[in-house]
């Protein structure tokens, strides 16, 4: 933990508004598809239309002869990469048997979607049209898409494997599970199905790869260019300084662009082969189907409590659907959910037992949030679930199990020590804000005219700003490489600032907050310090944008490496007043003596003394005024807080709409309160996506029903309410600036609001459990089953007991899509 | 490509004569061929409305146009929404007074379909959340919860009616 004192602030805790905005809003942002290269040739993939087959023959003839037409490569052409794309994760002591993955298939198609063969020519729609001429004569072989079917090994995704099950991973904690569920007075146990969903950034991914003169330079639409850098020049066989990474302007990510992607190796590779520049951009129907999902769980869990409301026991048996491949962390998912396990409880004994089973359908990977949702999502319906059990008011029940303020920092049976914590703070403002008599009375006045609405509660917490390396790498949980962040804080002579970050933002606003927080510390203006990422070749090492980590790691590194320069600047100024460093503060926009403000130096006079006139400088001290740094924290940080949704229910169609949303969320200190609000905003949507629209289908033969926007159920502005929504501030002793990560805490909160309150809108109509997505048809059937006339869905998807395994999978719905927008 | 067909085109108040593909979208048009990136690509299905722009002041989904359909017409594309000095439009400043972009993708399409909502709009008075969220149902954002879309197209449309009064 840092030592050095925070200054008096006063850009930070500000709104400002966002310095990236001016280029985005007139148009003059430079997104991967908006740019070309001199010679730039396009790249089109032929993709398998089996989910499962031998590719017998490939004929490129036909597309080989179209005019413009350079080259079209197979799986075989490309056998000179040095590497199978990677898998990141390799916890010690678990044996993963990881199917190898190459950016072309050699051999076999494992999912709908796989990449046959790279078409490249010189316009982009002749790409496409000599794509569709490439002739592929497939082998059919038998498909297995449930996943729990999966699991008979039955039909096998890779043959070589001898089994579908890659991987079990269990971890207890308290005492023995089954023991504590046998000594509780109540045990509820549920099947709660977490589909598959997509990640859906507006902006598909893309990249242009230039290989020149022995070297490589991607411009990529990717969360991780540092990474990339490093994976390229593994699978090329390029020395790593040889390659440049370049995110430039990234229309969104939510993990989908957390990835080691396919088309990118190939055009690279494509790129050297050939001398030229080669670009792909990914269409919506690739992105509905290569672009990894998320999600995709089924899970048993079982609750223990005590008659007067104290959980004794939680046990969750996570089978995860991995799909055909790993990603760049597949199997880590439901691992990272299980760190949160407690959520915001005291609960003494917890399990979690989790499977990895393949299926013939695209690999899952890291989605907003990425396994604490699930998570979050199987203890905050099962919270409420015995809630009903005991007779206890859902509200009560919590604050009886909440882990008390004077707790922390407090060790969680899985050894993990939340850094701090006030749930009953933001439950209480969250009750303020919703009124509960008032809704209570109005419920039951809208039922009276035939109007079913209800009210679900999520109190949360959640663990990110992923780091600190220790715990995380190699000899940790077992990711590849730790994680950390750089920062390096540059003043010019003039005074302006330009600082480079490891993270890699894609929406977040980076540009603004870092802004915000380095001109605090330097005693400048926002509007002259200049927040430069994603670019491998500019800054130090980074490990990008992803689990809500760029604040709280990447953040505070720049914080440091700004109250460096404001030291340096400070005995600088010290010399030329002839005072003591340690009377020097900065104020009002200049390091200047306390007591007497009049004498002192703005930053461009200070950096006048470092690059300019050298005599000006303390003896011995070196010229320049810049600092790098690494900053790994020294923990995890949990956010939290309570969210509240209020839901209509069509008892006619069983249509679910949210009409309102209260949400109190803590990140500790804001740096800007408008981002923060942003964040959550989104990240509710994402969560309401999935509780009622959005849901990954594929058919028994592992045909992708969903494949584009129009089967895929988005949100739009008609289907989401506006929201109220508030913060508690709790510190965070972890890091020097007390803040935690905001961006994935509004998904990960969401989706158990919304099946709660859809249960409360639907109690008194004998409905006590429903799953996700509550599309009109599943709600309706719901219904119609209470009410007594048999159209009702399956007990399995109710939920109510424990079924037969194979039923209901998650991501391999009805052939009919559900839901859809009205 | 196949053949070739002449266009005249008006795009940002610039005339432009052009030899295009029959099938070039004018999306592709826009980008590609004038170099106007700002309007953007999010599906194959008419779906997203990131590359919403304005044909002869009516909001079209450039995706879904043919170029040559367009022969003869006034395009309007985000870069020519601010004023020749660069003043902002007022829906681009109440998106950015308002955080109504996170990531931008969806944002130039965005304001030129809330272009044509409240050029459109007949009624008086502040125009409701209701009105904004109907006017917008065609356009997809991932980032924003449309949350602080629909403030800044309202703050966006009472500006203009403060300038109008
Ligand atoms: S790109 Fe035109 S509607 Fe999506
Ligand atoms: S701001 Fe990213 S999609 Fe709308």
């Amino acid at each position: 933990m840092s030592t050095v004192e925070v200054p008096p602030t006063k850009h930070v805790g500000q709104s400002l508004r966002r310095k990236e905005d001016p280029r985005l809003i007139t148009g003059r942002a430079t997104y991967v598809d908006d740019l070309a290269l001199p010679g730039m040739l396009h790249a089109a993939v032929v993709r398998s239309p089996e989910a499962h087959a031998r590719v017998v023959a490939i004929d490129a003839s036909a597309a080989l002869a179209r005019p413009g037409i350079k080259a079209v490569y197979t799986g075989e052409d490309m056998s000179d990469l040095l590497a199978p794309l990677p898998m990141a994760w390799a916890p010690p002591g678990v044996e993963i048997k990881t199917p190898e993955r190459w950016p072309l298939v050699r051999g076999h198609v494992r999912h709908m979607g796989d990449a046959v063969a790279l078409v490249i020519g010189d316009d982009k729609y002749v790409v496409v049209d000599a794509a569709a001429d490439v002739e592929v004569e497939y082998e059919s072989l038998p498909v297995v898409i449930d996943v729990e079917q999966a699991l008979k090994d039955e039909v096998l995704v890779h043959a070589s494997l001898g089994t579908n099950k890659t991987h079990e991973w269990s971890m207890g904690g308290g005492g023995d599970i089954e023991q504590a569920l046998a000594a509780s007075d109540v045990v509820v146990q549920r099947r709660i199905v977490n589909h598959r969903t997509a990640g859906a950034a507006m902006e598909p991914r893309g990249c242009i790869a230039e290989y020149r003169a022995g070297a490589l330079t991607v411009w990529s639409s990717t969360q991780v260019p540092h990474l990339l850098r490093l994976f390229y020049a593994v699978q090329m066989g390029i020395s790593e300084d040889k390659v440049r990474v370049i995110a430039p302007e990234v229309g969104g990510g939510f993990g989908g662009k957390l990835q080691v992607c396919a088309e990118e190796t190939m055009c690279a590779w494509a790129s050297r082969k050939l001398g030229r520049p080669v670009k792909w951009i990914e269409t919506r129907s690739e992105n509905m189907a290569v672009s990894h999902h998320g999600r995709d769980q089924v899970d048993y869990v079982r609750m223990g409590a005590t008659a007067d409301g104290k959980i004794t026991a939680f046990h969750a048996k996570i089978i995860q659907d991995l799909g055909a491949y790993f990603g760049l962390l597949t199997p880590m998912i439901p691992e990272l959910g299980a760190f949160v396990m407690t959520g915001c409880y005291a609960i003494p004994v917890v399990q979690t037992d989790i499977v990895g089973v393949l299926t013939n359908k695209f690999f899952t990977d890291a989605i907003r949030g990425a396994g604490r949702p699930e998570m979050t999502h199987m203890l905050e319906v099962m919270i409420d679930q015995l809630a009903e059990e005991l007779g206890i008011d859902p509200i009560e029940l919590r604050r009886r199990n909440f882990i008390a303020p004077e707790q922390f920092p407090y060790e969680t049976p899985y050894g993990i020590t939340y850094d701090s914590g006030n749930y009953e703070a933001a439950l209480d403002r969250a009750l303020e804000i919703v009124d509960m008599e008032a809704f209570r009375a109005e419920q039951a006045d809208l039922r009276s005219r035939g109007v079913l609405r209800g009210i679900g509660f999520s109190t949360y917490t959640e663990i990110c700003g992923l780091a600190p390396s220790r715990a995380v790498g190699p000899s940790g949980f077992g990711l590849g490489i730790g994680l950390y962040e750089s920062a390096l804080v540059r003043v010019h002579p003039t005074g302006s600032v330009t600082v480079y970050t490891g993270a890699s933002p894609h929406g977040q606003g980076h540009e603004t907050g870092f802004a915000q927080i380095v001109a605090d510390r330097v005693g400048t203006d926002p509007s002259v310090v200049e927040i430069v990422h994603g670019d491998t070749a500019t800054g130090p090492m980074g490990l990008g944008t992803y689990g809500s980590r760029s604040l709280s790691v990447g953040g505070v590194a720049v914080a440091h490496a700004a109250e460096k320069i404001a030291q340096k600047a400070r005995e600088i100024v010290a010399h030329n007043l002839e005072a003591d460093p340690a009377d020097i503060e900065v104020r009002d926009g200049r390091f200047s003596l306390k007591g007497d403000p009049d004498q002192g130096m703005t930053l461009a006079e200070v950096a006048g003394c470092a690059y300019v006139d050298a005599t000006k400088m303390p003896e011995g001290m070196e010229l320049g005024l810049e600092q790098a740094l690494i900053y790994d924290p020294s923990n995890f940080v949990f956010p939290f807080g309570t969210h509240v949704c209020v839901v209509d229910v069509d008892p006619e169609t069983g249509k679910v709409e949210v009409v309102r949303w209260v949400a109190v969320d803590d990140c500790g200190p804001a740096v800007n309160p408008m981002l923060i609000d942003g964040q959550v905003h989104g990240g509710i949507v994402h969560g309401i996506g999935q509780a009622i629209y959005e849901q990954v289908v594929y058919d028994e033969r592992g045909q992708l029903v969903t494949g584009t926007f129009v089967d895929y159920a988005l949100p739009t502005t008609m289907e989401v309410p506006s929201f109220e929504t508030d913060r508690t501030e709790t510190k965070s002793p972890s890091n020097s600036l007390g803040v935690k990560g905001i961006g994935e805490a509004g998904t990960i909160a969401a989706t158990p609001a919304i099946v709660n309150a859809v249960i409360d809108a639907l109690r008194h109509e004998g409905i006590s459990f429903i799953d996700m997505p509550l599309t009109p048809l599943r709600v309706w059937q719901a219904l119609e089953q209470a009410r007594g006339d048999g159209n009702g869905p399956r007990d399995s998807e109710q939920g109510a007991s424990l079924p037969a395994q194979g039923e209901g999978s998650a991501g391999s719905g009805p052939t009919i899509p559900e839901g859809g927008r009205s | 490509m196949g053949a070739t067909v002449a266009l005249q085109v008006t795009v940002n108040g610039e005339s432009h004569d052009s030899e295009v593909p029959a099938r070039m979208l004018l999306v592709h048009y826009l980008r590609d061929e004038l170099g106007l990136t700002g309007t953007h690509v999010g599906c194959d299905t008419s779906n997203c409305g990131a590359c919403t722009c304005l044909v002869d002041g009516e909001s079209a989904k450039s995706c879904t146009v043919l170029a040559v359909q367009c022969d003869g017409a006034q395009i309007t594309t985000i870069e020519g929404m601010a004023g020749p000095d660069g003043e902002l439009h007022a829906l681009q400043e109440g998106f950015w007074a308002e955080h109504g972009l996170q990531c931008g993708y969806c944002t130039p399409g965005m304001i030129m379909a809330a272009a044509d909502l409240l050029e459109r709009r007949t009624a008086d008075g502040p125009i409701s959340e209701q009105e904004v969220r109907k006017g917008l149902e065609g356009n997809l954002c991932r980032c924003t919860g449309y949350h602080n879309i629909v403030k800044a197209v309202q703050a966006a449309a009472e500006a203009s009616r403060e300038v109008a009064a």
